[in-house]
């Protein structure tokens, strides 16, 4: 790959920063230069009486009008030369879809391949095509400028390519409720070989995850809205929570039930028939579950005593 | 009321009706103005409480005193009641009220039951959508934008709030109707275009955006209602609905209601300055242009609230340019104001500080809104804590500034007593301080990646977030010392008569407190409103 065949999201946008705020320093300290100035200068113990009664300079205001025209079309003008850096995907990008849900991301790699963080090979452009699994949420990487949002019923896209070897925060930047500001993950940029590596190893990964429930909990996001140490978040904690009794509402009418298999599985599959007393009932249900994964999510449910 | 406001035939006296309902019934523009000033200025402390509420659960990461839950259906509460029960009809409502129709040589506006009727339409309409949140299921989690899907979907009250805010926009068209025809038909003789205070010209800009924009936003909230309880699915794209439909219809409005919010600050900025500088306006017919100017191209920006959101690149293109465009006026209007200061005879007393710290606080928020709208960046800063700091600089720094500029300047007037000086800057003080440590902060988290709406954070953004709690903290100390001053000093303060700092427009020619009808005889208007030389010699 010509690494001159491109700019990077960066280069692109940052330019377009940097004059802005460069222009509207210059003209914030002026505006508050002449305007201490002339208080300090014509305070009225000095000048009790105006020493001008000049109301109206045509030339004056011919030169302040046309002055932040210009300016503010050039603004206009790098801001959208950067857009356009944003939106033009360079050739050969690697193909990667993200699904966002209430309230984690989930990718999907060529192969098939799927993670709840983003890996990406260094150097190389990704593309990442955006669908949403309900509401409006929204993709954001600051540390690439990047951000689009995720519309339900459109596919968005953006792009981006990291340049070094690192981990950099991936938020959700479009408030979608109650899990908003824990729908975060990273982007993980690993040396092209590594990442070969990575994504090869895809079919074993997914069999080791379903395997291990606690891999399989933080990949479906369970782990955004349950904890595994008894701390509250947005649905009750896992931590004991085979065999503990609780106050649910079903159908609107509390009962007393003791948790067990059959009522954990009920609850993955269809969350709203039963709500534990004080939660809302905002969980999505997790249908498309194999079996074996289901079976993984309850073998790690009745390990955490 | 005692002394000072027994004058004869002072406002406070007249009426054929007792105790309350000699005001919630009154349909003099006086009492209406006082009316909106007690309602606006009551939720606008509610809202800061909710704000500083918001600040302390923000002010270490992870959870500090509420559940997430909590902490979204309190932001929401903040904005609705910041931006729908205080900024929006708090300038027209009470200070065009109160001063418009003096401004003009009018004895009342054109319509004065229909002016009542305003109020009470914005009084039902604040308790529809405060009564969502002991109702249904509970208080409403959307934030102020009620964006959809997620608003369509969330179980809680959504459709009562949407209710309020419906019934509170009636009571905006109709000020706006009121306030169009009063300046049209009601001017005293000699009272010419030319004339027109420059507060009296920004009302009427406004007006024209109130009436023209505000059934947009009805009908949108109306949509937003049919899809909860008639499942339409306009905006479900599962059902050939639109999300983005429901964005560009809401910014229709909410855009132009912007300039609802700055247009009369800026106006009566526009009044206090020359004052207080003993100078005519600079620029007179620029700045009464460049509201017109702002109200007109303001309306046609409101597709850069959606840089991100998937519409089309050509839109960006063309939203990016005429936002750019709505930035001259708003400059002119700055390099004017400073120019009036030039070779004046400065005074710098409470109304004034207040006025010269909006210039700087709505200059800074005005160039954060460079970098929002000039596509490339705005992407990287939109849904950030950066917005959250920009509009409350022009918002907060802008309008609030200017209608705690408004109280000073103008109250005295009404009430016959004034406040204490001293304590009214120390308050200034603080409040200035108190405002950039707690707003910068934000601009700056949201250049470093801070969302908005984010109850939690990365440990990354702890310090500056603790930062701008203090902040919160210096600023509602400065906010909570003006009012006690205002209130002790309108109530029991010195009495304030005449025209102590040398105001060239009408209502510093009338008796203070102004008579019920305000003028004993017609005025004849034979000067302009900032010939302080004309003024003085009558």
């Amino acid at each position: 790959m010509n690494r001159t065949q491109f700019m990077t999201t960066g280069q692109a946008v940052d330019p377009a920063f940097y004059f802005i705020f460069g222009a509207s320093l210059i003209l914030f300290i002026a505006i508050a230069a002449a305007m201490i100035f002339f208080v300090i200068r014509y305070r009225r113990s000095k000048f009790p009486e105006p020493t001008s009664a000049v109301a109206a300079n045509i030339w004056l205001e011919i030169l302040w009008t046309m002055l932040p025209t210009i300016l503010v079309l050039a603004m206009f003008w790098y801001g959208w030369q950067g857009y356009l850096g944003l939106r033009r995907v360079p050739p050969g990008a690697m193909e990667v879809t993200a699904t966002a849900r209430m309230w984690s991301w989930s990718f999907a790699y060529p192969g098939g391949r799927t993670s709840p963080k983003l890996y990406v090979p260094v150097g190389r452009p990704v593309k990442i095509t955006l669908e949403s699994a309900d509401v409006i949420h929204g993709f954001f990487i600051p540390a690439f400028r990047v951000k689009r949002d995720v519309v339900p019923g459109m596919k968005g896209d953006a792009w981006f390519v990291a340049e070094k070897k690192g981990s950099y925060d991936l938020f959700c930047s479009s408030y979608c409720g109650t899990g908003h500001s824990a729908m975060v993950t990273t982007v993980e940029a690993l040396p092209a070989k590594e990442f070969e590596e990575w994504l090869a190893d895809g079919g074993r990964g997914e069999a080791s995850a379903a395997a291990d429930g606690r891999k399989l909990a933080e990949a479906k996001g369970c782990l955004g809205c349950h904890s595994l140490d008894g701390s509250p978040k947005v649905g009750p904690s896992f931590k004991g929570i085979m065999g503990r009794s609780e106050v649910v509402l079903t159908g609107g009418k509390e009962r007393s039930i003791t948790v067990d298999r059959e009522y954990l599985r009920r609850s993955i599959l269809q969350p709203s028939a039963d709500v534990v007393k004080g939660f809302q009932p905002v969980m999505p249900p997790y249908p498309a579950l194999s079996p074996a994964e289901l079976e993984a999510l309850l073998e790690l449910l009745g390990g955490l005593k | 009321m005692d002394k000072a406001a027994t004058a004869q035939n002072s406002f406070w006296n007249d009426t054929g009706r007792s105790g309350l309902t000699a005001w919630i019934f009154s349909t003099d523009h006086k009492r209406i103005g006082l009316l909106y000033l007690y309602s606006t200025t009551g939720f606008f402390l509610a809202g800061v409480i909710l704000g500083l509420i918001l600040r302390i659960e923000l002010m270490a990461p992870g959870r500090t005193i509420m559940d997430p839950r909590t902490y979204n259906a309190l932001f929401t509460l903040h904005g609705v009641t910041m931006i729908f029960l205080f900024i929006l009809p708090g300038f027209p409502g009470a200070f065009g009220n109160l001063v418009m129709p003096i401004q003009i040589g009018a004895s009342d506006v054109a319509f004065p039951r229909l002016n009542l009727l305003s109020w009470w339409l914005y009084m039902a309409g604040a308790l529809i959508a405060l009564s969502s949140l002991f109702t249904g299921g509970g208080p409403p989690d959307t934030g102020w934008t009620f964006y959809v899907p997620f608003s369509t979907r969330t179980g809680t009250n959504v459709t009562l709030a949407v209710f309020g805010v419906f019934v509170i926009g009636f009571s905006a068209i109709l000020t706006g109707m009121n306030f169009i025809t009063t300046i049209h038909r009601l001017r005293a003789k000699g009272m010419t275009w030319g004339r027109l205070p420059l507060f009296t010209w920004s009302l009427y800009a406004t007006a024209w955006v109130q009436i023209l924009a505000t059934p947009i936003l009805a009908i949108t909230l109306l949509l937003v209602m049919a899809e909860r309880l008639l499942g339409t699915g306009l905006f479900d794209p599962g059902r050939g609905g639109d999300p983005l439909m429901y964005q560009h219809l809401f910014w229709i409005y909410s855009h132009p209601a912007v300039y609802i919010m700055i247009l009369p600050a800026m106006g009566a900025i526009s009044d206090i300055i020359p004052v207080f500088s003993r100078k005519p306006v600079f620029g007179y017919k620029m700045i009464a242009f460049s509201s017109v100017a702002i109200a007109a191209a303001g309306s046609l920006v409101w597709g850069h609230h959606m840089f991100t959101s998937g519409m089309s690149d050509r839109a960006v293109l063309v939203f990016s340019l005429l936002t750019f465009i709505v930035a001259i006026p708003s400059a002119i209007k700055v390099f004017n104001w400073v120019s009036t200061l030039y070779k004046g005879s400065i005074s710098l007393e409470a109304p004034m500080l207040f006025a010269l710290s909006f210039i700087l606080l709505f200059s800074i928020g005005g160039l954060a809104g460079l970098i929002l709208g000039a596509a490339a960046t705005d992407v990287h800063v939109h849904d950030t804590q950066f917005v959250v700091g920009h509009f409350h600089y022009v918002m907060f720094g802008g309008t609030g500034f200017a209608f705690f500029a408004a109280m000073h300047y103008w109250l005295p007037k009404f009430f016959g007593r004034r406040y204490r000086e001293k304590p009214a800057i120390i308050a200034w003080g603080l409040m200035f301080t108190g405002f950039n440590i707690l707003y910068f902060s934000m601009k700056i988290l949201g250049m470093r990646g801070m969302p908005r709406r984010y109850y939690d954070y990365l440990p990354e953004f702890a310090d500056l977030n603790l930062a701008a709690t203090v902040g919160s903290w210096i600023l509602a100390l400065g906010v909570a010392m003006m009012f006690v001053n205002l209130v002790s000093g309108l109530l029991r303060g010195e009495p304030f008569t005449g025209n102590p700092w040398g105001g060239a427009t009408l209502e510093w020619s009338v008796a203070t407190p102004p008579p019920t009808e305000n003028f004993a005889e017609e005025p004849v208007v034979t000067h302009g409103p900032y010939d302080f030389t004309a003024a003085g010699r009558r």
